[in-house]
Protein backbone atom coordinates (compact mmCIF):
# COMPACT_ATOMS: atom_id res chain seq x y z
CA UNK A 1 0.00 0.00 0.00
CA UNK A 2 1.57 3.23 -1.02
CA UNK A 3 -0.03 6.31 1.25
CA UNK A 4 -0.97 9.84 -0.06
CA UNK A 5 0.29 12.81 1.57
CA UNK A 6 -0.19 16.11 1.67
CA UNK A 7 2.61 18.14 1.13
CA UNK A 8 2.56 22.22 1.40
CA UNK A 9 5.82 23.26 -1.23
CA UNK A 10 7.80 26.01 -1.41
CA UNK A 11 7.17 27.08 -5.26
CA UNK A 12 10.83 26.99 -6.46
CA UNK A 13 10.22 28.49 -10.33
CA UNK A 14 7.15 28.63 -12.18
CA UNK A 15 8.13 29.23 -15.77
CA UNK A 16 7.07 29.21 -19.25
CA UNK A 17 8.88 26.43 -21.36
CA UNK A 18 7.37 26.45 -24.05
CA UNK A 19 3.75 27.34 -26.03
CA UNK A 20 1.22 28.03 -23.12
CA UNK A 21 3.50 24.60 -21.28
CA UNK A 22 5.04 26.01 -17.99
CA UNK A 23 7.26 24.01 -15.32
CA UNK A 24 6.75 24.03 -11.94
CA UNK A 25 9.84 23.23 -9.83
CA UNK A 26 8.85 22.65 -5.84
CA UNK A 27 10.42 22.16 -2.46
CA UNK A 28 9.02 19.89 -0.34
CA UNK A 29 8.95 16.51 1.55
CA UNK A 30 9.23 14.02 -1.53
CA UNK A 31 10.72 11.28 0.07
CA UNK A 32 7.77 8.85 -0.87
CA UNK A 33 7.21 9.41 -4.48
CA UNK A 34 9.91 6.70 -5.83
CA UNK A 35 7.51 5.48 -8.36
CA UNK A 36 7.26 6.61 -12.36
CA UNK A 37 3.99 7.43 -13.83
CA UNK A 38 2.41 8.16 -10.29
CA UNK A 39 0.70 11.79 -10.35
CA UNK A 40 0.61 14.80 -7.85
CA UNK A 41 -2.90 16.75 -7.37
CA UNK A 42 -2.86 20.60 -7.04
CA UNK A 43 -4.68 22.69 -4.79
CA UNK A 44 -5.26 25.79 -6.62
CA UNK A 45 -6.51 29.00 -5.19
CA UNK A 46 -9.99 29.71 -5.98
CA UNK A 47 -10.72 26.69 -7.51
CA UNK A 48 -12.45 23.53 -5.73
CA UNK A 49 -11.00 20.55 -7.16
CA UNK A 50 -7.67 19.86 -7.82
CA UNK A 51 -5.76 19.26 -10.99
CA UNK A 52 -3.92 15.76 -11.55
CA UNK A 53 -0.19 16.43 -12.39
CA UNK A 54 2.42 13.81 -13.76
CA UNK A 55 5.63 13.30 -11.61
CA UNK A 56 7.64 14.45 -14.11
CA UNK A 57 11.12 14.67 -12.12
CA UNK A 58 11.94 13.98 -8.42
CA UNK A 59 15.22 14.52 -6.76
CA UNK A 60 15.96 14.97 -2.99
CA UNK A 61 13.19 17.07 -1.75
CA UNK A 62 12.73 18.46 -5.12
CA UNK A 63 9.58 17.97 -7.34
CA UNK A 64 8.92 18.82 -11.14
CA UNK A 65 6.29 18.86 -12.87
CA UNK A 66 5.31 20.07 -16.25
CA UNK A 67 1.55 21.54 -17.39
CA UNK A 68 -0.20 22.84 -19.85
CA UNK A 69 -2.46 26.13 -19.57
CA UNK A 70 -5.21 23.97 -20.93
CA UNK A 71 -8.36 25.64 -18.87
CA UNK A 72 -9.15 27.94 -15.90
CA UNK A 73 -7.29 26.26 -13.46
CA UNK A 74 -4.08 25.61 -14.91
CA UNK A 75 -4.07 28.94 -16.54
CA UNK A 76 -4.64 29.99 -12.55
CA UNK A 77 -1.78 28.16 -11.67
CA UNK A 78 0.58 30.08 -13.74
CA UNK A 79 0.33 32.99 -11.11
CA UNK A 80 1.17 31.14 -8.36
CA UNK A 81 4.58 32.09 -6.92
CA UNK A 82 4.34 31.53 -3.16
CA UNK A 83 3.25 27.89 -1.88
CA UNK A 84 1.04 25.00 -3.09
CA UNK A 85 -0.88 22.78 -1.17
CA UNK A 86 -0.10 19.05 -2.84
CA UNK A 87 -1.60 15.62 -2.30
CA UNK A 88 1.49 13.71 -3.34
CA UNK A 89 1.79 9.63 -4.20
CA UNK A 90 -0.81 8.86 -5.76
CA UNK A 91 -1.81 6.07 -8.14
CA UNK A 92 -0.06 3.09 -9.59
CA UNK A 93 2.94 4.25 -12.03
CA UNK A 94 4.65 1.93 -14.60
CA UNK A 95 5.56 -1.35 -14.01
CA UNK A 96 9.22 -1.76 -13.86
CA UNK A 97 9.20 -5.60 -13.72
CA UNK A 98 7.61 -5.77 -17.33
CA UNK A 99 10.67 -3.76 -18.67
CA UNK A 100 12.21 -5.56 -21.30
CA UNK A 101 16.13 -4.76 -22.74
CA UNK A 102 15.07 -2.07 -25.14
CA UNK A 103 12.59 0.09 -23.86
CA UNK A 104 10.56 2.42 -25.77
CA UNK A 105 9.39 5.51 -24.15
CA UNK A 106 6.43 7.52 -26.72
CA UNK A 107 4.96 10.66 -24.92
CA UNK A 108 2.76 13.15 -26.72
CA UNK A 109 2.49 16.91 -26.11
CA UNK A 110 1.93 17.10 -21.96
CA UNK A 111 2.09 13.06 -22.04
CA UNK A 112 5.69 14.00 -21.62
CA UNK A 113 6.36 14.67 -18.64
CA UNK A 114 6.02 11.40 -16.90
CA UNK A 115 8.41 9.55 -19.49
CA UNK A 116 11.52 11.43 -17.93
CA UNK A 117 11.44 10.34 -14.27
CA UNK A 118 10.67 6.64 -15.95
CA UNK A 119 13.78 7.09 -18.67
CA UNK A 120 15.97 7.55 -15.10
CA UNK A 121 14.47 4.78 -13.43
CA UNK A 122 14.94 2.95 -16.07
CA UNK A 123 18.37 4.21 -17.19
CA UNK A 124 18.79 3.10 -13.58
CA UNK A 125 18.46 -0.07 -13.72
CA UNK A 126 20.64 -0.36 -16.28
CA UNK A 127 17.89 -0.49 -19.12
CA UNK A 128 18.11 0.50 -22.66
CA UNK A 129 15.47 3.22 -23.45
CA UNK A 130 14.98 5.24 -26.75
CA UNK A 131 12.76 7.75 -26.28
CA UNK A 132 9.71 9.05 -28.99
CA UNK A 133 8.77 12.74 -28.46
CA UNK A 134 5.80 13.98 -30.46
CA UNK A 135 4.68 17.73 -30.67
CA UNK A 136 2.56 19.26 -33.04
CA UNK A 137 4.89 22.24 -34.15
CA UNK A 138 8.05 24.04 -33.30
CA UNK A 139 6.97 26.32 -30.59
CA UNK A 140 5.12 23.15 -28.60
CA UNK A 141 8.73 21.41 -28.00
CA UNK A 142 9.92 20.78 -24.70
CA UNK A 143 12.61 18.61 -22.62
CA UNK A 144 14.44 17.17 -25.62
CA UNK A 145 17.77 18.44 -24.77
CA UNK A 146 17.22 16.81 -20.96
CA UNK A 147 16.05 13.67 -22.74
CA UNK A 148 19.67 13.65 -24.37
CA UNK A 149 21.59 14.57 -21.17
CA UNK A 150 20.35 11.78 -20.09
CA UNK A 151 22.34 10.17 -23.16
CA UNK A 152 19.57 8.54 -24.36
CA UNK A 153 18.42 8.38 -28.29
CA UNK A 154 15.77 10.69 -29.09
CA UNK A 155 13.26 10.80 -32.14
CA UNK A 156 11.13 13.94 -32.44
CA UNK A 157 8.11 13.94 -34.34
CA UNK A 158 6.11 16.89 -35.12
CA UNK A 159 2.87 16.93 -37.40
CA UNK A 160 3.79 19.78 -39.52
CA UNK A 161 7.42 18.66 -39.93
CA UNK A 162 9.05 21.83 -38.68
CA UNK A 163 11.35 19.64 -36.51
CA UNK A 164 12.35 15.83 -36.37
CA UNK A 165 10.12 13.46 -38.62
CA UNK A 166 6.86 15.01 -40.04
CA UNK A 167 4.29 12.98 -39.19
CA UNK A 168 3.12 11.28 -35.63
CA UNK A 169 4.93 9.03 -33.13
CA UNK A 170 3.69 6.00 -34.68
CA UNK A 171 5.78 7.13 -38.03
CA UNK A 172 8.90 6.84 -35.63
CA UNK A 173 8.06 3.94 -33.37
CA UNK A 174 7.33 1.79 -37.22
CA UNK A 175 10.94 1.91 -37.32
CA UNK A 176 12.53 0.94 -33.75
CA UNK A 177 13.18 -2.38 -32.60
CA UNK A 178 12.09 -2.75 -28.66
CA UNK A 179 10.83 -5.20 -26.50
CA UNK A 180 8.25 -2.95 -24.15
CA UNK A 181 6.62 0.10 -24.86
CA UNK A 182 5.90 3.05 -22.45
CA UNK A 183 3.54 5.70 -23.25
CA UNK A 184 1.46 8.80 -22.06
CA UNK A 185 -0.45 11.20 -24.35
CA UNK A 186 -3.58 12.27 -25.63
CA UNK A 187 -6.29 9.60 -26.39
CA UNK A 188 -6.24 9.60 -29.96
CA UNK A 189 -2.04 9.35 -29.79
CA UNK A 190 -2.36 6.13 -27.63
CA UNK A 191 -5.43 4.54 -30.04
CA UNK A 192 -2.70 4.66 -33.01
CA UNK A 193 -0.37 3.44 -31.22
CA UNK A 194 -2.52 0.89 -30.13
CA UNK A 195 -3.28 -0.38 -33.58
CA UNK A 196 -0.01 -1.17 -34.34
CA UNK A 197 -0.49 -4.32 -32.48
CA UNK A 198 2.20 -4.42 -29.85
CA UNK A 199 1.91 -6.91 -27.70
CA UNK A 200 4.28 -5.87 -24.68
CA UNK A 201 2.95 -1.91 -23.98
CA UNK A 202 1.79 0.24 -20.58
CA UNK A 203 -0.48 3.23 -21.60
CA UNK A 204 -0.83 6.30 -19.03
CA UNK A 205 -4.74 7.12 -19.30
CA UNK A 206 -6.37 10.47 -17.71
CA UNK A 207 -9.49 10.74 -16.23
CA UNK A 208 -11.60 13.56 -14.48
CA UNK A 209 -11.18 13.17 -11.30
CA UNK A 210 -12.57 13.66 -8.18
CA UNK A 211 -10.64 13.00 -5.60
CA UNK A 212 -7.51 11.46 -6.48
CA UNK A 213 -7.25 9.00 -4.07
CA UNK A 214 -9.85 6.47 -4.44
CA UNK A 215 -12.91 7.25 -2.88
CA UNK A 216 -15.33 9.00 -4.96
CA UNK A 217 -15.43 6.68 -7.90
CA UNK A 218 -15.57 9.71 -10.00
CA UNK A 219 -12.74 7.96 -12.30
CA UNK A 220 -14.03 4.54 -13.18
CA UNK A 221 -13.43 3.25 -16.80
CA UNK A 222 -14.69 0.29 -17.81
CA UNK A 223 -11.05 -2.25 -18.51
CA UNK A 224 -11.28 -5.67 -19.20
CA UNK A 225 -10.65 -6.91 -15.42
CA UNK A 226 -14.25 -4.66 -14.59
CA UNK A 227 -14.87 -1.38 -13.55
CA UNK A 228 -11.55 0.60 -12.51
CA UNK A 229 -10.76 3.77 -10.77
CA UNK A 230 -8.01 5.43 -13.02
CA UNK A 231 -6.41 7.45 -9.80
CA UNK A 232 -5.69 3.97 -7.52
CA UNK A 233 -5.99 1.16 -9.73
CA UNK A 234 -4.04 3.44 -13.09
CA UNK A 235 -3.41 5.91 -14.31
CA UNK A 236 -1.23 3.64 -15.91
CA UNK A 237 -2.69 0.27 -18.07
CA UNK A 238 -1.38 -2.78 -19.91
CA UNK A 239 -2.56 -3.23 -23.67
CA UNK A 240 -4.50 -6.46 -22.91
CA UNK A 241 -6.78 -4.48 -19.95
CA UNK A 242 -7.76 -1.96 -22.13
CA UNK A 243 -11.11 -1.70 -23.64
CA UNK A 244 -10.27 -0.26 -26.87
CA UNK B 1 -14.24 20.65 28.96
CA UNK B 2 -17.13 20.86 26.50
CA UNK B 3 -19.24 18.32 25.53
CA UNK B 4 -19.53 17.17 21.44
CA UNK B 5 -21.58 14.69 22.60
CA UNK B 6 -25.12 14.20 20.65
CA UNK B 7 -27.78 11.09 20.54
CA UNK B 8 -28.73 9.94 17.37
CA UNK B 9 -31.84 7.58 17.41
CA UNK B 10 -30.46 6.18 20.63
CA UNK B 11 -26.74 5.50 19.88
CA UNK B 12 -24.54 8.24 21.46
CA UNK B 13 -21.91 9.37 18.93
CA UNK B 14 -18.52 11.04 20.73
CA UNK B 15 -19.11 13.99 18.14
CA UNK B 16 -21.90 14.70 15.52
CA UNK B 17 -19.65 14.71 12.70
CA UNK B 18 -20.58 11.97 10.36
CA UNK B 19 -18.52 11.14 7.28
CA UNK B 20 -21.25 10.97 4.19
CA UNK B 21 -22.07 8.53 1.79
CA UNK B 22 -20.36 8.26 -1.44
CA UNK B 23 -17.39 10.62 -0.65
CA UNK B 24 -15.64 8.03 2.27
CA UNK B 25 -16.27 4.94 0.09
CA UNK B 26 -15.65 2.18 2.68
CA UNK B 27 -13.00 4.32 4.77
CA UNK B 28 -9.95 2.02 3.79
CA UNK B 29 -7.94 4.95 2.20
CA UNK B 30 -8.93 7.51 5.07
CA UNK B 31 -7.95 4.86 7.81
CA UNK B 32 -4.21 4.82 5.82
CA UNK B 33 -4.51 8.88 6.58
CA UNK B 34 -5.71 9.23 10.29
CA UNK B 35 -7.59 7.00 12.93
CA UNK B 36 -11.37 7.16 11.09
CA UNK B 37 -12.76 6.25 15.23
CA UNK B 38 -11.93 10.05 15.46
CA UNK B 39 -15.23 10.49 13.35
CA UNK B 40 -18.89 10.02 15.14
CA UNK B 41 -19.52 7.70 12.68
CA UNK B 42 -19.36 7.68 8.60
CA UNK B 43 -22.26 6.33 6.15
CA UNK B 44 -20.61 4.12 3.22
CA UNK B 45 -21.16 4.27 0.00
CA UNK B 46 -24.58 3.98 -1.56
CA UNK B 47 -25.20 0.20 -1.73
CA UNK B 48 -27.94 -1.47 -4.31
CA UNK B 49 -29.21 -5.30 -4.33
CA UNK B 50 -27.54 -5.80 -7.52
CA UNK B 51 -23.57 -4.72 -8.39
CA UNK B 52 -23.86 -1.79 -10.07
CA UNK B 53 -20.64 -0.55 -12.49
CA UNK B 54 -22.40 3.32 -12.54
CA UNK B 55 -22.53 5.77 -15.48
CA UNK B 56 -20.04 6.12 -18.15
CA UNK B 57 -16.81 8.21 -18.22
CA UNK B 58 -16.53 11.58 -17.52
CA UNK B 59 -18.62 11.51 -14.14
CA UNK B 60 -16.83 14.07 -12.61
CA UNK B 61 -17.41 18.46 -13.25
CA UNK B 62 -16.63 21.12 -11.45
CA UNK B 63 -18.20 24.26 -10.56
CA UNK B 64 -17.67 27.44 -8.56
CA UNK B 65 -17.35 26.51 -5.13
CA UNK B 66 -18.21 23.21 -5.36
CA UNK B 67 -18.39 19.08 -7.61
CA UNK B 68 -20.55 17.81 -10.30
CA UNK B 69 -20.84 13.84 -10.42
CA UNK B 70 -22.57 11.65 -12.09
CA UNK B 71 -21.25 8.22 -10.54
CA UNK B 72 -24.52 6.57 -10.48
CA UNK B 73 -24.46 4.42 -7.60
CA UNK B 74 -21.17 2.19 -8.64
CA UNK B 75 -20.97 -0.85 -5.87
CA UNK B 76 -20.58 -4.43 -5.50
CA UNK B 77 -23.99 -5.20 -4.36
CA UNK B 78 -25.52 -5.67 -0.92
CA UNK B 79 -24.36 -9.62 -0.56
CA UNK B 80 -20.41 -8.45 -1.55
CA UNK B 81 -20.69 -5.25 1.10
CA UNK B 82 -21.85 -7.93 3.87
CA UNK B 83 -19.50 -10.45 3.06
CA UNK B 84 -16.43 -8.89 1.82
CA UNK B 85 -16.73 -5.07 2.93
CA UNK B 86 -17.70 -5.17 6.08
CA UNK B 87 -15.61 -7.30 7.50
CA UNK B 88 -12.72 -5.01 6.39
CA UNK B 89 -14.93 -1.85 7.79
CA UNK B 90 -14.81 -3.34 11.13
CA UNK B 91 -11.07 -3.81 11.52
CA UNK B 92 -10.47 -0.37 10.96
CA UNK B 93 -13.77 1.52 12.48
CA UNK B 94 -15.05 0.18 15.92
CA UNK B 95 -18.05 2.32 16.45
CA UNK B 96 -22.11 1.65 14.51
CA UNK B 97 -21.72 2.15 11.56
CA UNK B 98 -23.89 4.04 8.98
CA UNK B 99 -25.44 1.77 6.10
CA UNK B 100 -26.36 4.05 3.01
CA UNK B 101 -28.70 2.25 0.71
CA UNK B 102 -30.17 2.83 -2.53
CA UNK B 103 -32.95 0.79 -4.59
CA UNK B 104 -35.03 0.60 -8.09
CA UNK B 105 -38.02 -0.70 -6.60
CA UNK B 106 -39.56 -0.76 -3.06
CA UNK B 107 -38.93 -4.45 -3.05
CA UNK B 108 -35.20 -3.94 -3.61
CA UNK B 109 -34.99 -1.59 -0.46
CA UNK B 110 -36.77 -4.03 1.46
CA UNK B 111 -34.04 -7.11 0.59
CA UNK B 112 -31.18 -4.78 1.62
CA UNK B 113 -32.11 -3.64 4.75
CA UNK B 114 -33.52 -7.10 5.74
CA UNK B 115 -29.78 -8.16 4.93
CA UNK B 116 -28.43 -5.48 6.71
CA UNK B 117 -30.19 -6.56 10.38
CA UNK B 118 -28.00 -9.37 10.55
CA UNK B 119 -25.36 -7.23 10.75
CA UNK B 120 -24.08 -6.07 14.50
CA UNK B 121 -21.70 -3.36 12.91
CA UNK B 122 -24.02 -1.15 11.22
CA UNK B 123 -25.71 1.69 13.80
CA UNK B 124 -28.49 2.97 11.55
CA UNK B 125 -29.65 2.78 7.67
CA UNK B 126 -29.48 5.20 5.75
CA UNK B 127 -32.19 5.23 2.64
CA UNK B 128 -30.87 7.40 -0.54
CA UNK B 129 -34.28 8.24 -2.34
CA UNK B 130 -32.60 10.73 -3.86
CA UNK B 131 -29.58 10.36 -5.47
CA UNK B 132 -30.83 12.16 -8.96
CA UNK B 133 -28.34 9.85 -11.44
CA UNK B 134 -30.38 7.12 -11.69
CA UNK B 135 -32.92 7.20 -14.55
CA UNK B 136 -36.53 5.90 -13.41
CA UNK B 137 -36.09 4.88 -10.00
CA UNK B 138 -34.27 6.93 -7.52
CA UNK B 139 -35.40 10.29 -8.69
CA UNK B 140 -39.49 9.55 -8.62
CA UNK B 141 -38.97 7.66 -4.78
CA UNK B 142 -37.50 10.86 -3.52
CA UNK B 143 -40.04 13.61 -5.19
CA UNK B 144 -42.72 12.10 -4.64
CA UNK B 145 -44.47 12.25 -0.86
CA UNK B 146 -46.74 9.16 -1.38
CA UNK B 147 -43.45 6.95 -2.90
CA UNK B 148 -41.38 8.39 -0.06
CA UNK B 149 -44.13 7.20 2.27
CA UNK B 150 -43.98 3.87 0.57
CA UNK B 151 -40.60 3.10 0.60
CA UNK B 152 -40.46 3.94 4.25
CA UNK B 153 -43.51 2.19 5.37
CA UNK B 154 -41.91 -0.58 3.87
CA UNK B 155 -38.24 -0.37 5.57
CA UNK B 156 -39.40 0.12 8.96
CA UNK B 157 -41.79 -2.99 9.03
CA UNK B 158 -38.60 -5.50 8.28
CA UNK B 159 -35.66 -3.37 9.99
CA UNK B 160 -34.46 -4.12 13.30
CA UNK B 161 -32.07 -0.98 12.95
CA UNK B 162 -33.38 3.32 12.82
CA UNK B 163 -34.10 4.40 9.46
CA UNK B 164 -32.87 7.53 8.47
CA UNK B 165 -34.67 8.68 4.86
CA UNK B 166 -32.31 10.96 3.01
CA UNK B 167 -33.74 13.69 1.34
CA UNK B 168 -33.19 15.23 -2.16
CA UNK B 169 -33.46 18.81 -2.20
CA UNK B 170 -34.73 18.59 -5.96
CA UNK B 171 -38.44 18.98 -5.01
CA UNK B 172 -40.38 21.97 -4.77
CA UNK B 173 -41.71 21.40 -0.92
CA UNK B 174 -39.15 19.49 0.97
CA UNK B 175 -41.09 19.86 3.97
CA UNK B 176 -43.87 17.85 2.40
CA UNK B 177 -41.44 15.11 1.70
CA UNK B 178 -39.92 14.92 5.29
CA UNK B 179 -43.85 15.43 6.46
CA UNK B 180 -44.49 11.78 4.04
CA UNK B 181 -41.29 10.25 6.06
CA UNK B 182 -41.99 11.05 9.68
CA UNK B 183 -46.02 9.63 9.37
CA UNK B 184 -44.50 6.40 7.52
CA UNK B 185 -42.46 5.97 10.71
CA UNK B 186 -38.73 7.32 9.91
CA UNK B 187 -36.67 7.29 12.77
CA UNK B 188 -34.58 10.45 11.05
CA UNK B 189 -34.00 12.51 8.52
CA UNK B 190 -31.00 13.62 6.45
CA UNK B 191 -30.62 16.26 3.97
CA UNK B 192 -29.18 17.38 1.62
CA UNK B 193 -28.41 15.29 -1.36
CA UNK B 194 -26.91 16.86 -4.52
CA UNK B 195 -29.15 19.42 -6.49
CA UNK B 196 -28.97 18.30 -9.89
CA UNK B 197 -26.69 20.63 -12.36
CA UNK B 198 -24.88 20.56 -15.26
CA UNK B 199 -22.05 21.95 -16.93
CA UNK B 200 -20.96 22.57 -20.82
CA UNK B 201 -17.43 22.39 -22.67
CA UNK B 202 -17.33 25.46 -24.60
CA UNK B 203 -14.68 23.70 -27.24
CA UNK B 204 -16.40 21.09 -27.52
CA UNK B 205 -20.00 22.38 -27.42
CA UNK B 206 -21.38 19.18 -25.63
CA UNK B 207 -21.94 18.49 -21.88
CA UNK B 208 -18.59 17.96 -19.71
CA UNK B 209 -20.88 14.87 -18.19
CA UNK B 210 -21.53 11.88 -20.21
CA UNK B 211 -24.62 11.88 -18.31
CA UNK B 212 -25.55 15.23 -19.35
CA UNK B 213 -26.71 15.93 -15.63
CA UNK B 214 -25.20 15.18 -12.36
CA UNK B 215 -25.47 16.21 -8.48
CA UNK B 216 -23.78 19.48 -7.56
CA UNK B 217 -22.23 19.76 -4.31
CA UNK B 218 -19.54 21.39 -2.24
CA UNK B 219 -19.33 24.58 -0.58
CA UNK B 220 -21.63 26.03 -3.18
CA UNK B 221 -24.88 24.67 -1.14
CA UNK B 222 -24.44 25.32 2.37
CA UNK B 223 -26.99 28.36 2.13
CA UNK B 224 -29.60 25.87 0.59
CA UNK B 225 -28.52 23.02 2.33
CA UNK B 226 -29.01 25.31 5.65
CA UNK B 227 -32.24 26.48 4.73
CA UNK B 228 -33.91 22.86 4.02
CA UNK B 229 -32.42 21.55 7.44
CA UNK B 230 -34.20 24.55 9.22
CA UNK B 231 -37.33 24.23 7.55
CA UNK B 232 -37.51 20.43 7.84
CA UNK B 233 -36.15 20.67 11.44
CA UNK B 234 -39.47 22.73 12.35
CA UNK B 235 -41.81 21.01 10.82
CA UNK B 236 -40.82 17.77 12.20
CA UNK B 237 -40.20 16.21 15.77
CA UNK B 238 -37.29 13.23 14.71
CA UNK B 239 -33.91 13.89 14.74
CA UNK B 240 -32.94 15.51 11.32
CA UNK B 241 -28.78 15.38 10.02
CA UNK B 242 -27.71 18.37 8.06
CA UNK B 243 -25.18 18.12 5.48
CA UNK B 244 -24.23 19.70 1.87
CA UNK B 245 -21.66 22.48 1.74
CA UNK B 246 -19.96 21.85 5.35
CA UNK B 247 -16.55 22.37 5.66
CA UNK B 248 -15.43 24.10 8.97
CA UNK B 249 -16.58 23.65 13.12
CA UNK B 250 -18.60 26.85 12.62
CA UNK B 251 -20.81 25.65 9.39
CA UNK B 252 -21.22 22.48 12.30
CA UNK B 253 -22.38 25.48 14.48
CA UNK B 254 -24.52 27.06 12.26
CA UNK B 255 -25.67 23.59 11.22
CA UNK B 256 -26.90 22.21 14.05
CA UNK B 257 -28.47 25.89 15.21
CA UNK B 258 -30.52 25.08 11.79
CA UNK B 259 -32.51 21.96 13.86
CA UNK B 260 -29.60 19.32 13.24
CA UNK B 261 -29.23 16.80 15.72
CA UNK B 262 -25.76 15.57 13.88
CA UNK B 263 -24.36 16.33 10.48
CA UNK B 264 -22.31 14.75 7.25
CA UNK B 265 -19.13 16.08 5.64
CA UNK B 266 -18.85 15.02 2.00
CA UNK B 267 -17.02 16.77 -0.88
CA UNK B 268 -14.89 18.52 1.49
CA UNK B 269 -13.24 14.99 2.03
CA UNK B 270 -12.26 14.64 -1.47
CA UNK B 271 -10.69 18.09 -1.48
CA UNK B 272 -9.11 18.27 2.18
CA UNK B 273 -8.54 14.51 3.17
CA UNK B 274 -8.21 15.67 6.82
CA UNK B 275 -11.24 17.87 6.62
CA UNK B 276 -12.62 15.67 9.29
CA UNK B 277 -9.88 15.69 12.15
CA UNK B 278 -9.71 19.06 11.09
CA UNK B 279 -13.63 19.92 12.45
CA UNK B 280 -13.05 17.52 15.52
CA UNK B 281 -9.87 19.18 16.43
CA UNK B 282 -11.80 23.36 16.15
CA UNK B 283 -14.77 22.16 17.52
CA UNK B 284 -14.22 22.73 21.68
CA UNK B 285 -12.14 25.68 20.03
CA UNK B 286 -15.23 27.34 18.22
CA UNK B 287 -17.68 26.38 21.02
CA UNK B 288 -15.65 28.00 23.45
CA UNK B 289 -15.67 30.97 21.42
CA UNK B 290 -19.02 31.01 20.83
CA UNK B 291 -20.22 30.13 24.82
CA UNK B 292 -21.36 26.87 23.89
CA UNK B 293 -20.82 24.21 26.63
CA UNK B 294 -22.55 21.15 25.36
CA UNK B 295 -23.40 21.08 21.43
CA UNK B 296 -26.75 19.09 21.95
CA UNK B 297 -28.14 21.99 23.76
CA UNK B 298 -27.64 24.06 20.45
CA UNK B 299 -29.79 21.87 17.95
CA UNK B 300 -32.64 24.21 16.87
CA UNK B 301 -31.36 27.29 18.80
CA UNK B 302 -31.22 30.03 16.11
CA UNK B 303 -33.52 32.29 17.67
C1 LIG C 1 -3.22 11.12 -13.97
C2 LIG C 1 -3.16 12.41 -14.73
C3 LIG C 1 -1.94 12.99 -14.97
C4 LIG C 1 -1.86 14.20 -15.67
N1 LIG C 1 -0.63 14.74 -15.89
C5 LIG C 1 -0.53 15.91 -16.53
C6 LIG C 1 0.75 16.51 -16.73
O1 LIG C 1 1.80 16.00 -16.31
N2 LIG C 1 0.79 17.69 -17.39
C7 LIG C 1 -0.35 18.30 -17.86
O2 LIG C 1 -0.25 19.37 -18.45
N3 LIG C 1 -1.56 17.75 -17.70
C8 LIG C 1 -1.69 16.57 -17.04
N4 LIG C 1 -2.94 16.03 -16.84
C9 LIG C 1 -4.10 16.75 -17.36
C10 LIG C 1 -4.50 17.89 -16.38
O3 LIG C 1 -4.95 17.33 -15.19
C11 LIG C 1 -5.61 18.77 -16.98
O4 LIG C 1 -5.15 19.39 -18.14
C12 LIG C 1 -6.05 19.85 -15.98
O5 LIG C 1 -6.72 19.26 -14.90
C13 LIG C 1 -6.94 20.88 -16.64
O6 LIG C 1 -7.35 21.80 -15.68
P1 LIG C 1 -7.94 23.22 -16.06
O7 LIG C 1 -8.46 23.86 -14.85
O8 LIG C 1 -6.96 24.00 -16.83
O9 LIG C 1 -9.09 22.86 -17.09
P2 LIG C 1 -10.65 22.96 -16.88
O10 LIG C 1 -11.25 22.41 -18.11
O11 LIG C 1 -11.07 24.33 -16.45
O12 LIG C 1 -10.90 21.96 -15.70
C14 LIG C 1 -12.18 21.63 -15.22
C15 LIG C 1 -12.13 20.30 -14.50
O13 LIG C 1 -11.88 19.26 -15.44
C16 LIG C 1 -10.70 18.55 -15.11
N5 LIG C 1 -9.96 18.21 -16.33
C17 LIG C 1 -9.90 18.93 -17.48
N6 LIG C 1 -9.14 18.29 -18.38
C18 LIG C 1 -8.70 17.16 -17.80
C19 LIG C 1 -7.88 16.07 -18.24
N7 LIG C 1 -7.34 16.04 -19.45
N8 LIG C 1 -7.64 15.06 -17.37
C20 LIG C 1 -8.17 15.08 -16.14
N9 LIG C 1 -8.96 16.07 -15.69
C21 LIG C 1 -9.22 17.10 -16.51
C22 LIG C 1 -9.93 19.48 -14.22
O14 LIG C 1 -9.03 18.81 -13.39
C23 LIG C 1 -11.03 20.17 -13.46
O15 LIG C 1 -11.51 19.36 -12.44
C24 LIG C 1 -3.04 14.82 -16.16
C25 LIG C 1 -4.27 14.23 -15.92
C26 LIG C 1 -4.35 13.04 -15.22
C27 LIG C 1 -5.68 12.42 -14.97
C1 LIG D 1 -18.92 11.77 -5.61
C2 LIG D 1 -20.16 11.72 -4.75
C3 LIG D 1 -20.84 10.52 -4.59
C4 LIG D 1 -21.98 10.44 -3.80
N1 LIG D 1 -22.60 9.25 -3.63
C5 LIG D 1 -23.68 9.15 -2.80
C6 LIG D 1 -24.29 7.88 -2.53
O1 LIG D 1 -23.86 6.84 -3.02
N2 LIG D 1 -25.38 7.86 -1.71
C7 LIG D 1 -25.88 8.98 -1.12
O2 LIG D 1 -26.85 8.90 -0.37
N3 LIG D 1 -25.30 10.20 -1.35
C8 LIG D 1 -24.23 10.30 -2.17
N4 LIG D 1 -23.62 11.53 -2.37
C9 LIG D 1 -24.20 12.73 -1.74
C10 LIG D 1 -23.47 13.12 -0.44
O3 LIG D 1 -23.56 12.09 0.52
C11 LIG D 1 -24.06 14.42 0.13
O4 LIG D 1 -25.44 14.23 0.41
C12 LIG D 1 -23.95 15.60 -0.80
O5 LIG D 1 -22.75 15.56 -1.50
C13 LIG D 1 -24.06 16.95 -0.10
O6 LIG D 1 -23.06 17.13 0.88
P1 LIG D 1 -21.65 17.86 0.60
O7 LIG D 1 -21.96 19.20 -0.01
O8 LIG D 1 -20.98 17.94 1.92
O9 LIG D 1 -20.94 17.00 -0.37
C14 LIG D 1 -22.48 11.62 -3.17
C15 LIG D 1 -21.79 12.83 -3.33
C16 LIG D 1 -20.64 12.90 -4.10
C17 LIG D 1 -19.91 14.20 -4.25
S1 LIG E 1 -10.99 10.40 -8.50
FE1 LIG E 1 -12.11 9.76 -6.77
S2 LIG E 1 -11.96 7.61 -7.01
FE2 LIG E 1 -10.67 8.31 -8.55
Amino acid sequence: MHSMKEVVFKIKENKLIAKDVYRLVLLGDSKDITRPGTFVSLKIDNYYLRRPISVCDVNNNQLTLIYKVMGKGTNALTKMKQKINVLTNLGNGYDLKEAGKVNLLVGGGVGVPPLYYLAKALLKKKKKVIVVLGFNKKEEIFYVNEFKRLGVKVYVTTVDGSVGLKGFVTDAIKQIKFDQLFTCGPMPMLKAIHALKIKHAQYSLEERMGCGFGVCLGCTIQTKLGPSRVCTDGPVYKEEEIIW
Amino acid sequence: MVNTKVKLCGITLTNPIIAASGTFGYGVEFANLYDINCLGSFSFKGTTKEKRDGNPASRIAEGKNGILNSVGLQNPGIDRVIKQVIPVMKKIFHKPIMANVSGFSVEEYVECVKKLNRCPEIGWIEINVSCPNVHGGGMAFGTDPNMIAKVTRAVKKVSKKPIIIKLSPNVTDIVKMAKACEKAGADAISLINTIVGMRIDLKKRAPVLKNKFGGYSGDAIFPIALRMVYQVAHAVKIPVIGMGGISTAEDVIEMMLAGATAVEIGSANLVDPYVCPKIIKDLPKVMKQYKINSLDKIIGGCQ
